[in-house]
């Protein structure tokens, strides 16, 4: 499938990036994310024929939006993520990130992206400011002020400042992900990857992290690819969305074109559900039931 | 910002995680103390046992200082292992920071590390054996060799910090076979002269056997680094080789790691 450009253009945002050097680095005119025909495939035994975990995949997010990317489990929607951050090198196909290589300009793409992962990943021994403080020296940030912006956010997020210096493992699996929220909010990333950021979680903290998306994209400029299997979050989040089954892109468009197209195919009212069972031949809700992870992912 | 000062910041964060890590681990770190103590204790005391002042020295600087070089060999070549454990590995794999300044923090808290542990051991063994006299010891020997043998190690730390990279669920224990193989060559608790001629090629080419050898010439003989040149240019050209070879290796397993999905958390 060749790219298509999803989604409209937003007009243009206040840049909040506090690095300068970071906001000058960025070429408004050119997409935040560009992938293009990207495959990846893994070998899983001496004898056995390599796993094609992404297969000619192609996606466009222009500055300011969020794609969504739906998919069953196995269905290579982390394998897209992971390629995306330079955690799997590229069997075929570029991606570029406002217009720099992944392969060719590392550390340039590094600096533009962070990530939250389904699973909360942090020296649990430590305190989130702690983890924070990591974070923040790794991207080059000022210690001092990265402080009171890791305060803020948590504040934001509802994490009080008492509970900043007290060890993550104490935490609910709900303060952990917003602290990991807090994280790559932390470094003004350009380009945000949300690989399930709400699965797991309970309804209130699944409702708060979805609100600050949302006003994150509005106050920060992120552009923002989330993978999700919550429909609902994606129909209310995304302005395009893509889904995958088989590692192959099988539809893409916005939630309304598509949940009209189902409609139209359907004769009757289409949910974004519908249009998940008829492209992919199962239901989100017997996937989820499978497991969270899967080999692949 | 020059490029240089944030990768020299980024080995500070390192740096300072670790102390973070340890700080929080304090109950380990004294178990991890007192076991360390023992285990001199116990290996100087077959000296004593012997009634032979000399045999005390050469077993006790033997404990020390193998402990030394085994710490600092720890600390790097866990730097990966433990970032697996915790699931942290694939968030360090994306900051935007050299592969070398993330090991030069590792390296650097290691040897900071190392050198207060076994500074507390050698206190603690001082004041067990007080009849032992360190009149004649050339101190500036003893710290000119633990730290030419450090960068050494070092070299050696970072190729042991593939192995995690490179073995998902055994790496870590992997990297105690290479290390038990440097104990066995190294002249630690014996002499090398009686092991067979074939291990005592291999010894001439642990870092470990001159370290180990300078520091004793040094603490016992009092001989001046002048004085023990012999074992001093095999560490120069190991550390020389082996740093930038364990980083040109570290980064060939990345980019393996990277290729075949192996930088995800597992278990």
């Amino acid at each position: 499938m060749t790219a298509t450009v999803l989604g409209q253009q937003k007009i243009a945002r206040p840049n909040a990036l506090r690095g300068a050097g970071k906001a000058a680095a960025i070429d408004t005119a050119v997409p935040a994310l560009l992938v293009e025909g990207v495959t990846k495939r893994f070998v899983v035994g001496r004898k056995r024929k390599p796993v094609v975990a992404i297969s000619n995949v192609s996606l466009r997010l222009e500055r300011g939006d969020i794609v969504g990317i739906l998919g069953a489990n196995g269905s290579g929607k982390s394998t897209l993520i992971r390629l995306v951050s330079g955690l799997l090198t590229l069997d075929s196909g570029r991606v570029s990130v406002f217009g720099f290589d992944i392969e060719r300009d590392e550390l340039e793409v590094k600096r533009l992206i962070n990530r939250v992962s389904v699973d909360a990943a942090f020296f649990k021994k430590l305190s989130p400011m702690e983890n924070l403080l990591f974070a923040a020296r790794l991207y080059g940030l000022d210690v001092a002020g990265a402080k009171r912006e890791a305060v803020a956010i948590l504040g934001r997020l509802g994490i009080g400042e008492k509970r900043v210096g007290r060890p993550i493992e104490q935490m609910s699996r709900g303060m952990q992900q917003k602290v990991a929220i807090a994280r790559a909010l932390l470094t003004s990333p350009a380009l945000l990857l949300l690989d399930e950021p709400t699965t797991g979680l309970d309804p209130r903290s699944k409702l708060d992290v979805q609100t600050f998306i949302e006003e994150l994209r509005e106050t920060h400029d992120a552009s923002i690819v989330l993978t999700t299997h919550d429909l609902d979050e994606a129909e209310r989040l995304c302005d395009s969305i893509t889904v995958l089954a088989g590692g192959r892109t099988v539809v893409e468009d916005t939630p309304a074109g598509l949940i009209a197209a189902e409609a139209r195919r359907m004769g009757r009212p289409a949910t974004l559900h519908d249009v998940f069972m008829t492209h992919t031949g199962r239901s989100l809700d017997d996937d989820v039931e499978e497991g969270e992870a899967d080999d692949i992912e | 910002m020059t490029t240089f000062a944030h990768e020299l910041k980024a080995s500070y964060a390192f740096m300072e995680r670790n102390f973070f890590l340890t700080r929080r681990y304090w109950g380990w770190e004294i178990a991890f103390l007192v076991y360390s103590v023992a285990g001199a204790l116990s290996i100087s005391l077959i000296g004593a046992d012997q009634g032979s002042p000399r045999l005390l020295l050469l077993l006790m600087v033997g404990a020390i200082f193998w402990n030394y070089l085994s710490v600092v060999f720890s600390w790097i070549a866990e730097t990966i292992s433990v970032e697996r454990w915790e699931g942290t590995l694939e968030y360090t794999m994306m900051a935007p920071i050299r592969r070398w300044s993330q090991l030069l923090g590792s390296v650097l808290y290691a040897m900071l590390y190392g050198l207060i542990h076994t500074a507390v051991i050698l206190v603690v063994l001082i004041l067990f054996f007080p009849q032992l006299d360190f009149t004649g010891a050339n101190p500036l020997t003893v710290v000119a060799f633990m730290l030419l043998g450090s960068f050494s190690f070092v070299g050696i730390g970072m190729i042991a910090a593939i192995l995690p990279l490179l073995y998902v669920e055994r790496g870590a224990q992997m990297t105690f076979v290479l290390q038990s193989c440097l104990l066995l060559v190294s002249g630690v608790y014996y002499s090398i002269d009686i092991l067979p001629g074939w291990m005592q090629v291999l010894s001439h080419l642990s870092p470990a056997t001159y370290v180990l050898d300078g520091v004793r010439k040094g603490l016992i003989d009092g001989a001046p680094v002048t004085a023990l040149l012999g074992d001093v240019w095999p560490l120069v050209v190991m550390g020389a080789v082996l740093i930038p070879f364990g980083l040109w290796a570290f980064g060939r397993a990345e980019r393996y790691a990277k290729r075949t999905g192996k930088l995800k958390r597992v278990g």
